[in-house]
């Protein structure tokens, strides 16, 4: 098991140091002048050359690579800005935004929180009930309860998250007015209350877990299907195990296997930031982050919040892996 | 194997002559393959004819939009500002919202689905334009996926070796990409790039090429995971044995033996991609890093609706409304197609 962990772990970095790499050339071998965003308005020549040798904009192409590296990996991280007037940008350096100068970590640490708790409660509330109306469906097979969760699960997956997200957004804050506006203050649970705080969050969760509902509804239903015809399911019911035993210790233990798996990666997946329902939303996390660094072409930003996103994804995958040995016995690491 | 059965076999199959009739009738109760009883299926399905009926339908609208514009008699860039009677559509005093109409949309006998704020566009007009963006980032994206999924997969699947680990350490590290993220950030890096390499202008069509190349350059590798597995199976079967000893090529084998015996998989999967491509398209034009002004595109629409939806909500609801039943139509015919095609089903 230890060793397994390491081998991951090992194979999690080179990933995500290829990830890097590719990232990093993809983005920086473009013809647009990053020196001209630095600048601005009053760029000449001469400002030009001073933003170029300040930034090694003019260092070939893997040179620069090699300084951002280091900021990544170096402890101290590394040391921005011309010969003189250097200044230590810490670990993790990710550089600093080309739109404003703050360190990139910064904002990404700042955004982080409202991504969290919006992707905390959409997955609380898509794991209940998918795994409800799925479990529903299937012990009631072929039935009304069964053609109704099957409906509306292919209704939620068809719901694309920009016309959901509006509709809600109509129905519940302009139409109804139940809900205020959503105001970028109330993201902190901990200054405006649980009240203001729900507010903001309910109908962000309710778009982002749609999908994932509808998808989960599904697959619940089907994995419940077919572990219900098992031999063993047969077995304890032979044995004269009482019905709610047999559903949930034999049945949906089995089913939800392969549900773990599918919620971290899901999980992992939106930790690094839900765009479209940020957008929405006006929640500053890292979706609305990274969609405001794309159209100010802001590169550091954009490296930053791919990379980061990116340590997510790909860990949820080891720790999937392993949870997924954790739970089914018959998986052995190795 | 097949040359020593007929060679040890007399033409009729050694049957008596009065046999013959039996066998004839026999011939028409079985032979069916999987393409023929999928199809049956599909036929009797009500909700899958019904969807595919949509599709055609939006098809249609996509391919003669500028037919069906002609009957409004509105081209989707035109600024309208007055109706045919002279009076304004606009109220400039009040932001450019529209005067009249169904909840302050501006719908008319003439201008069936309203106007747009502020620049008096026809909303109906750009609707029917915006099905041919959709559509055709959706399926040309999807075919990309598709293509480059499959000989990926097969590929990797047939030789194995080193290959096979290359590529399938090439899937996990594409499947690890945060893909919204990275077609966001990507798309208009591809766009600057293809201007500068291709020396056109960074038009909506240079866009259109590049929705298409990234949706389909992100879509591949879960497909083509499907397809490696499919693929180590099938080549173990005798009939490719068959086909290697008679002295096939690789190629042979990959595109003549193995690649029909993926198509069912394949189906399923392009019909489950379409769907998500259209969405996908429709967010990358709404977050602004997809189809520009002056095309028209739903999820474009959609973003500048967002800001009249006090005062206009009908704005927003008419692209939503034609992106849900879009999206509905294929999700629905896919999962026909591949209830359809799933060997177990009928027996359950």
């Amino acid at each position: 098991m230890g060793r397994y962990l390491i081998r991951r772990l090992l194979q999690t970095v080179v990933i995500l140091w290829v990830i890097s790499a590719i990232t990093f050339f993809l983005f920086w071998i473009t013809p647009a002048n990053p020196a001209l965003l630095i600048c601005g308005k009053n760029c000449n020549t001469e400002t030009i050359a001073t933003v170029n040798a300040t930034f090694g904009f003019d260092d070939p192409l893997i040179v620069q690579y090699g300084t951002y590296m280091k900021g990544l990996v170096s402890p101290t991280g590394r040391d921005i800005g011309s010969e003189g007037s250097e200044r230590n940008c810490a670990w993790p350096c990710f550089g600093e935004s080309y739109q404003n100068g703050i360190p990139v970590w910064d904002s990404i640490s700042d955004a982080f929180p409202a991504t969290f708790w919006l992707a905390i409660g959409a997955a609380t509330i898509w794991l209940f009930f998918g795994v409800m109306l799925g479990l529903l469906a299937a012990l009631r097979k072929g039935k009304a309860l069964d053609k109704l969760s099957v409906g509306l699960a292919l209704f939620g997956v068809s719901f694309p998250t920009i016309v959901f997200g509006y509709l809600l957004l109509f129905l519940f804050i302009v139409k109804l007015k139940w809900i205020p506006f959503p105001d970028t203050a109330n993201a902190a649970l901990f200054e405006v209350g649980p009240v203001k705080w729900l507010q903001f969050y309910i109908l962000p969760w309710i778009t982002l877990a749609l999908v994932f509902a509808a998808l989960y509804t599904r697959l619940t239903r089907a994995n419940m299907i077919d572990t219900m015809n098992e031999d063993y399911i047969r077995t304890a019911r032979a044995k004269g195990l009482g019905e709610g035993t047999v559903i949930f210790k034999h049945g949906l233990r089995s089913a939800l296997t392969p549900i773990v798996t599918i919620f971290g990666l899901d999980l992992g997946g939106l930790l690094g930031g839900a765009v479209i329902t940020e957008q929405i939303f006006s929640i500053t996390g890292l979706g609305k982050f990274a969609i405001d660094s794309v159209l100010g072409n802001d590169l550091p930003a954009i490296m930053g919040v791919v990379l980061f996103a990116a340590i997510f994804i790909v860990l949820a995958n080891v720790v999937v892996d392993v949870l997924y040995a954790v739970i089914d016995p018959r998986v052995r690491l190795s | 194997m097949t040359l020593g059965v007929s060679e040890d076999l007399p033409p009729d199959g050694g049957l008596p002559a009065d046999g013959l009739a039996e066998t004839a009738e026999a011939k028409q109760i079985e032979g069916r393959s999987l393409g023929q009883i999928a199809w049956a299926r599909l036929k009797k399905d009500k909700i899958a004819v019904i969807s595919a009926v949509i599709i055609l339908l939006i098809i249609a609208v996509a391919i003669f939009a500028p037919l069906i514009v002609k009957i409004n008699g509105f081209p989707p860039d035109q600024f309208n500002k007055l109706d045919s009677d002279g009076n304004p559509l606009l109220n400039t005093r009040d932001g450019g919202i529209p005067i009249g109409g169904l909840w302050g949309s501006g719908t008319s006998t003439e201008h069936w689905l309203g106007v747009e704020p502020q620049n008096g566009r026809d909303v109906f007009s750009r609707l029917v334009y915006g099905t041919r963006v959709s559509l055709l980032v959706a399926l040309g994206g999807t075919l990309i996926a598709i293509v480059l999924g499959t000989v990926i997969g097969m590929v990797s699947g047939y030789f194995g070796g080193w290959v096979d680990t290359l590529l399938s350490r090439l899937m996990d590290i594409m499947l690890s990409f945060p893909s919204l993220l990275f077609i966001m950030a990507l798309t208009p890096v591809v766009a600057d790039r293809g201007q500068d390499l291709l020396g056109i202008p960074d038009d909506n069509r240079l866009r259109l090429g590049v929705l298409m190349f990234v949706l389909g350059f992100f879509g591949w590798a879960y497909l083509a995971r499907i397809v490696r597995g499919q693929t180590l199976s099938l080549r173990e079967r005798e009939f490719v044995e068959a086909a290697r000893s008679l002295g096939a090529g690789p190629m042979y084998v990959i595109f003549k033996q193995i690649l029909p015996n993926l198509i069912p998989t394949l189906l399923v999967y392009t019909t489950l991609l379409i769907p998500g491509n259209i969405t996908a398209e429709a967010a990358l034009s709404f977050l602004g890093v997809g189809i520009k002004e002056p095309t028209s595109s739903w999820g474009r629409m959609i973003a500048d609706a967002s800001d009249w939806i006090e005062s206009n909500p009908l704005y927003l609801f008419f692209p939503g409304i034609a992106l849900f039943i879009t999206v509905l139509a294929f999700n629905l015919l896919g999962d026909s197609v591949r209830d359809a095609l799933d060997p177990r089903a009928g027996r359950s």
